[in-house]
């Protein structure tokens, strides 16, 4: 077993536990966080299987995938500010109502 | 004559295994920790440790140098944005008026919650 299948694995184990956060986070801010980790481990992955077959034109996808990544986190976290800041903001939220 | 290749080998089974332990040792911690805060502080140290300690071993096994830089532009731009993007979410959540939990028992202080 190559040392790239090795990192796969972790990296795809990882990406299960993040995927269960996303779905069961309480929160959105634990979900937009669970979101964005399992992008990071997206690009790695994108980039490990390139080397996994020998084509490591898969890089230029991980590159963008990371750009990609970056703004859609920092989209989401604009998008929902903006929402917050339509209401009322007397009394501070509980993690349910987020 | 030194052996480059078994060298090269040891090194990058060294970093793969290192970040691979990092990284689902942080995914183990957004899953298991008890709050947003302490989630938020297991995600974003090890997604960016382990990144970069992957792409440096991907690094070291590239065939060509091409593939070397753009595997710098990967590692320069994650080093960069990782810890922003953390950061962002933090601050949107503290301003919406989470608290994280404090003290040896791990409560939140005040009117709970």
């Amino acid at each position: 077993m190559s040392m790239f299948a090795v990192a796969t694995a972790g990296i795809i184990a990882a990406m299960t536990l993040a995927l269960v956060r996303a779905f069961a986070g309480p929160s959105l801010y634990d979900r937009v966080l669970a979101g964005n980790s399992f992008g990071t481990k997206t690009v790695i992955l994108i980039g490990l299987m390139g080397f996994l077959t020998g084509r490591p034109d898969f890089l230029d996808i991980a590159l963008l995938y990371a750009l990609i990544n970056f703004a859609a986190t920092i989209a989401i976290l604009r998008f929902f500010s903006y929402r917050q800041s339509s209401k009322t903001r007397a009394k501070p939220m509980s993690e349910g109502e987020a | 004559m030194i052996d480059w290749d078994l060298i090269r080998d040891l090194l990058s089974w060294a970093l793969f295994l290192t970040g691979g332990f990092s990284v689902v040792a942080g995914a183990i911690g957004l899953v298991r920790f008890p709050d947003f805060f302490t989630r938020l502080h297991a995600a974003g140290v090890t997604d960016t440790a382990g990144a970069e300690l992957i792409i440096l071993g991907m690094m070291i096994q590239a065939p060509n140098w091409i593939v070397v830089v753009k595997l710098a532009f990967i590692a320069a731009f994650l080093f960069l944005t990782s810890p922003v993007a953390t950061h962002a979410i933090a601050h949107a959540a503290w301003m919406v008026g989470f608290k994280p939990m404090q003290g040896p028992d791990l409560r939140y202080e005040g009117d709970g919650k």
